[in-house]
């Protein structure tokens, strides 16, 4: 094996882990008929708590531990607002992402002391898997990563059989897809999506400990930028399935390395970063045309009125 | 209505298998049911009848635990009940197979059967028994349901069974059939009814909740009448007739609306000549259809729902444009023409559709009764509305056709489906376009009305107006028709003479030309696809 395919797959395993936790809780919430759009704050959320709790505590995994528990007790603001009290969920998330991004450069000033980026020398990061070093294939790809990496990837999976496969996951899909149906079989609508959105906080708590911990050992104003929103992509990509959803964060992680790379043959940085928010927009755009096909294809009148000028084009198109 | 004779009697003195004993429910100031009794033998099918807002879902809905009577008992097996909740009933052995589906689109069938109720080991769902649940419940009602399909895949008739699975699953022994059949084709409704004897041979109590009078006579032993909240009338079916039933409903006779035939005919309004369509999904392509409506003319299309019968009407109206073929109005050429210049030039149309397309819900009467005339004066002009002119419209348009409404400013989802199809007639008729196009004027609506609708229809053929007229229900085009064409898997494949469209000759032509006289259990295959 190539070792620098194997070091550009570790990149993209490392890009890819934040958004993928974020994404999996999005995924739990869209099951379960929650749109959950704070992913952006829960994520940067996280990040600062396990920075600042690792960095106070000098263990990094009470940082993390701290992250979980700080970004699901934030989650209640939408558990509460959105579920029990009936707000519009993506109000409330709005307010969650700017609570979030001013409450972290806020807190990071007051408490910390610092502006823009708070790194100091000697604040605990999560450790390597160096145990992997020397093993083929795994090495490579997983040896300069946290613990956090490969466990996001066993999670798409696990939460995939979960949903596929207990009874608590049937019912959870069940309450997302028709809530009235649920509540007339006795399922407590509520507080299943009040618990779903707390564990889709949790997940973000650890997709923020790792971004803040593990990717890089730092916590910037806003060090998110956008990665939350890239999570929210996916879920609507993947249409909430924990598999798809890994493989659409994957393709984002794959753009954000790639990014890196084309940095490396002298292009500009601006133009680099942009690489994941620039597959993000042609996927979903490529997505929308599918998804546009397939109503054209069930209800032709509907469509048609829907997309005339598209249909002036290919008038062969619907058949 | 055969061989249901001394069902119920065998049980001796039994008690009913449900009973409500003096229920009173009101809604605000509006009395919804007055002190009902309504006893449900077990083993028996029970028809419970009444025109829209004669309280016979009310009355179900405390049956099934969804409203708590403001007076009265519920009792189960003779002992009394409380049901708080669908849950108490549920657990009481109460099942309810609503008219709206509360089924999961995405999930199996067996996932939807089990749900909330799943065979599990260790929180880890047992699929295999799952299946082998849905499966040994299918086999002992007749029914034939992949357990494995996912529900959203499956034609209506077939979800319907999986909420019959799910009753039967929590192990119901007293269903509810909310107005079954509304959504059924009619071969779907034949073996519906064969598993509601089968299910009631083997002693489930069913109460079939309807306003259709041909469906209690066929399936059901007994029948309690509703109207206005209180029973009219108590009837045991093998000793009733329709025009005894249709009369307890809506409080007097009933003179079915007939064509008169014989009429002269005119000249042709219509002609639509080797039109060809794409097939949309779960329907038919159209091939090679011809039909020729004239002045003073109700031309039938009859066939199951999904054989080209919507296409062919929205080549006619102008929403589809057609592989090819030609349709004329007045022997002119429309092609190219789009639904404004149609309207135009003199085609109303009714769709089949009424919330959807039909009417603009959330607008008032008045605002739905404009639409489509709203660039013509007096209503519209130089792209200004006059609200005076349209409310003026809306009220002589509700009083002529007898719309009950609480007034032409309330939207027109306040409306009960008949009343609602009164205004979509209305608007479409008010201008008395040479060809009216109709699919399915009478579906949800009551008997009372269902009759001025028809009514409405033959005035328009006796004014010399060209009518084409698409419906799944055969003793409608069997009322209304001049001729009769069926449409089978996108072609005409019948053309028959009022005289001829028997209920045998109709029904056969729809399933199949050729395999006459197929009964209600065979007739499912041809039904659901």
């Amino acid at each position: 094996m190539d070792v620098l395919n194997l070091a550009f797959v570790a990149a993209v395993l490392t890009s890819a882990a934040p958004v993928l936790y974020a994404a999996l809780g999005g995924a739990l919430c869209g099951r379960a008929g929650v749109f959950n759009i704070a992913l952006e704050g829960q994520l940067l959320w996280g990040a600062f708590t396990a920075v600042a709790v690792s960095w106070w505590s000098g263990n990094p995994w009470l940082g993390v531990l701290a992250a979980v528990a700080a970004t699901a007790v934030f989650s209640l603001v939408l558990a509460v607002g959105a579920v029990a009290f009936r707000a519009d969920p993506i109000i409330v998330a709005v307010g969650m992402n700017l609570l979030a991004l001013g409450l972290t450069g806020f807190v990071m000033r007051e408490a910390l002391g610092a502006t823009g980026t708070f790194a100091p020398a000697g604040l605990p990061g999560l450790p390597d898997l160096d145990v992997l070093d020397g093993v083929p294939v795994l090495g490579p790809v997983l040896g300069r990563a946290t613990v956090l990496v490969p466990l996001a990837l066993v999670l798409a999976v696990v939460l995939s059989l979960w949903l596929a496969r207990t009874s608590i996951g049937l019912r959870l899909r069940g309450v997302g897809e028709h809530p009235e149906a649920a509540t007339s079989l006795g399922v407590p609508v509520t507080r299943y999506q009040m618990a779903t959105v707390v564990v889709a906080g949790a997940l973000c708590g650890l997709g923020g400990a790792q971004l803040s911990l593990g990717t890089v050992t730092a916590f910037t104003e806003n060090m998110t930028a956008g990665r939350g929103w890239v999570a929210v992509a996916a879920v609507m990509l993947a249409v909430s399935r924990p598999l798809w959803v890994l493989g659409a964060c994957l393709l984002f992680g794959a753009a954000e390395a790639w990014g890196f790379r084309l940095q490396g043959i002298g292009l500009p940085q601006q133009l680099t970063d942009a690489a994941p928010y620039l597959v993000t927009l042609v996927v979903l755009v490529l997505s929308r045309i599918r998804v546009r096909r397939r109503l054209r294809a069930a209800d032709p009148v509907a469509a048609e009125s829907a997309a005339h000028p598209e249909t002036a084009l290919h008038p062969e198109e619907p058949r | 209505m055969t061989g249901s004779t001394a069902v119920g009697s065998a049980a001796g003195g039994a008690p009913p298998a449900a009973e409500l004993r003096g229920i009173t429910k009101r809604f605000g100031p509006v009395l919804a049911v007055d002190g009902v009794d309504l006893a449900l033998e077990r083993g028996t099918v029970h028809a419970v009848v009444g025109e829209n807002g004669a309280g016979k879902s009310t009355l179900m809905s405390v049956l099934y635990g969804l409203h708590r009577p403001d007076a009265g008992q519920v009792l189960r097996d003779g002992r009394e009940v409380r049901l708080g909740s669908p849950l108490d009933a549920i657990a009481a052995g109460l099942g309810m197979v609503h008219q709206h589906f509360r089924l999961f689109g995405s999930l199996t069938v067996a996932e939807n059967v089990v749900y909330r109720a799943e065979p599990a080991r260790f929180g880890v769902l047992d699929r295999r028994a799952a299946q082998e649940r849905v499966a040994e419940l299918s086999a002992r009602i007749g029914l034939d349901v992949d357990p494995t399909a996912r529900v959203d895949t499956l034609p209506l008739g077939v979800r319907q069974r999986v909420e019959i699975l799910k009753a039967l699953h929590r192990r119901a022994e007293v269903l509810i059939l909310d107005e079954p059949t509304a959504v059924l084709t009619p071969g779907e409704v034949d073996s519906l009814f064969v598993v509601v004897r089968r299910m009631a041979e083997q002693g489930t109590t069913v109460a079939l909740v309807t306003h259709k009078v041909r469906e209690v006579l066929e399936v059901t032993d007994r029948v309690t009448v509703l109207r206005d909240g209180v029973v009219t009338a108590r009837l045991t079916t093998a000793q009733t007739t329709a025009g005894e039933i249709v009369e307890a409903m809506i409080g007097r006779g009933l003179v079915p609306a007939v064509n008169p035939r014989g009429a002269v005919r005119g000249d042709p309004v219509l002609e639509v000549d080797g039109l060809r369509m794409p097939a949309a999904p779960g329907a038919s392509r159209v091939q090679d259809v011809s039909l020729r409506v004239s002045a003073g003319e109700v031309v039938g299309i009859a066939g199951v729902s999904g054989n080209g019968q919507r296409e062919l009407v929205e080549a006619v109206v102008g929403l589809r444009r057609p592989e090819s073929g030609g349709v004329r109005l007045h022997g002119r050429d429309l092609a190219g023409l789009g639904v404004r210049e149609r309207r135009r030039l003199g085609i109303a149309y009714v769709p089949e559709d009424r919330q959807g397309m039909g009417t603009a819900a959330s607008l008032s009467v008045a605002d739905n009764l404009a639409l489509g005339h709203h660039r013509t004066p007096p209503i519209g002009r130089r792209g200004r509305l006059s609200p005076r002119a349209l409310r003026a419209q809306a009220a002589e348009l509700v009083r002529r056709l007898g719309v009950k409404t609480a007034g032409v400013a309330v939207p027109v989802s306040s409306l009960s489906g008949g009343n609602a199809q009164k205004v979509v007639l209305a608007r479409e008729l008010h201008h008395e376009a040479p060809l009216l196009v109709v699919e399915q004027p009478t579906q949800g609506v009551d008997v009372g009305a269902g009759e001025e609708i028809h009514r409405l229809l033959l005035d328009v053929r006796s004014r010399g107006g060209a009518v084409l007229l698409v419906s799944y229900e055969i003793t409608e085009l069997r009322a209304l028709a001049d001729r009769v064409l069926v449409m089978l898997d996108g072609a005409v494949t019948a053309e028959l003479d009022a005289a001829e469209a028997t209920e045998e000759v109709l029904g056969a032509a729809m399933v199949q030309a050729g395999r006459a006289g197929s009964p209600a259990g065979s007739a499912s295959g041809g039904g659901e696809r």
